[in-house]
């Protein structure tokens, strides 16, 4: 049986990795920031950098993958939801990108 | 009879003594409060990306990266020690889970100082909520909001840590309350990874 001490240095080993995981995917978006493309091709990929980097701190930093299932889909599902329900201003913002608000 | 007693009757035993996915109370708290909080900062950053995205010439004022990636880092890196002290909290050795929460603090003063000391040199190159000499004035508003947002977080995350960790040297706390509001302190980690790519590295001068 692994003692107190055993079991700290393998969750410390595993945090580690984590760590220099999220470490890596921040530098990422760095890397992505001086690439020579569009603005709209650079915020999709820094949001997907962003939400991979988002859902391995949640998950591992904050334990929500070792809490029970239903907790870990009511905090996914409900945050997911709401968030998905923001995007309804894209639409009028793009409106007013293209035809300065007066195009019907 | 005490208003509690009167209102137990009310309800079967099961229903008032089970906690909702048999998580601490004080920790499901937390995560609401997390969930409440993620949907202000998900507002503020649509709200912004609808504005940024609308305006034509929106400015890119930023031309090094140094001091965003330092900050990233120490946040980050506030991070870990955070874990480090619940760890060592929950395997008993309280003096250093102690010393790794006062750590943590420490981190996040750094940030607050290094943010600060940004902010106050946009404001010596002329920038306010409402003007900026580089383009439209909604990008002074918007920056310091979201940004002004985040590091209230860091500033009220440090208060807390240093009020959690100090009872918890006195006994008065527990390893629990150390991660609950580790939670928190990575939460405001996790707010940052999308500040950053949006707000400083989309607005970065090529």
């Amino acid at each position: 049986m692994a003692t107190v001490a055993e079991q700290k240095n393998e969750g410390m080993g595993k945090y580690l990795v984590v760590y220099f995981c999220i470490l890596a995917l921040a530098a990422l978006q760095f890397v992505i920031a001086y690439q020579n493309i569009t603005a709209a091709q650079m915020f999709r990929r820094m949001l997907s950098v962003a939400v991979v980097e988002a859902g391995v701190a949640v998950m591992f930093f904050m334990h929500l993958w070792s809490e029970k299932r239903g907790f870990l889909l009511f905090v996914v599902v409900f945050t997911i939801f709401v968030l998905l329900a923001m995007q309804f201003g894209w639409t009028d913002s793009f409106r007013l990108t293209h035809c300065g608000g007066y195009c019907s | 009879m005490s208003q509690a007693d009167l209102t137990m009757q009310g309800h079967s035993a099961g229903m008032m003594t089970d906690r909702p996915f048999a998580i601490p109370t004080k920790k499901l708290a937390m995560w609401l409060f997390i969930i409440a909080d993620t949907m202000t900062f998900a507002a503020c950053l649509v709200a912004y990306g609808f504005l940024r995205n609308a305006t034509p010439d929106w400015p890119r004022p930023f031309h090094s990266i140094v001091n965003v990636a330092i900050m990233t880092f120490i946040l980050l890196t506030s991070s870990l020690t955070m874990l480090i002290g619940v760890q060592t909290a929950k395997a008993g050795d309280k003096a250093k889970a102690f010393r790794w929460t006062m750590i943590t603090a420490l981190l996040g003063v750094v940030f607050a100082v290094l943010h600060i000391r940004e902010w106050l040199g946009l404001i010596g190159e002329g920038m306010t909520l409402f003007k900026n000499p580089w383009g439209t004035g909604l990008f002074g508003a918007a920056f310091f909001t979201v940004t002004g947002l985040h590091i209230t977080h860091v500033i009220a995350g440090v208060i807390a840590l240093l009020a959690v960790g100090l009872r918890y040297k006195n006994g008065r706390y527990h390893a629990d309350d150390l991660e609950i509001v580790g939670l928190y302190w990575h939460f405001v980690d996790l707010v940052w990874m999308f500040v950053v790519p949006f707000v400083y590295l989309l607005n970065l001068a090529h």
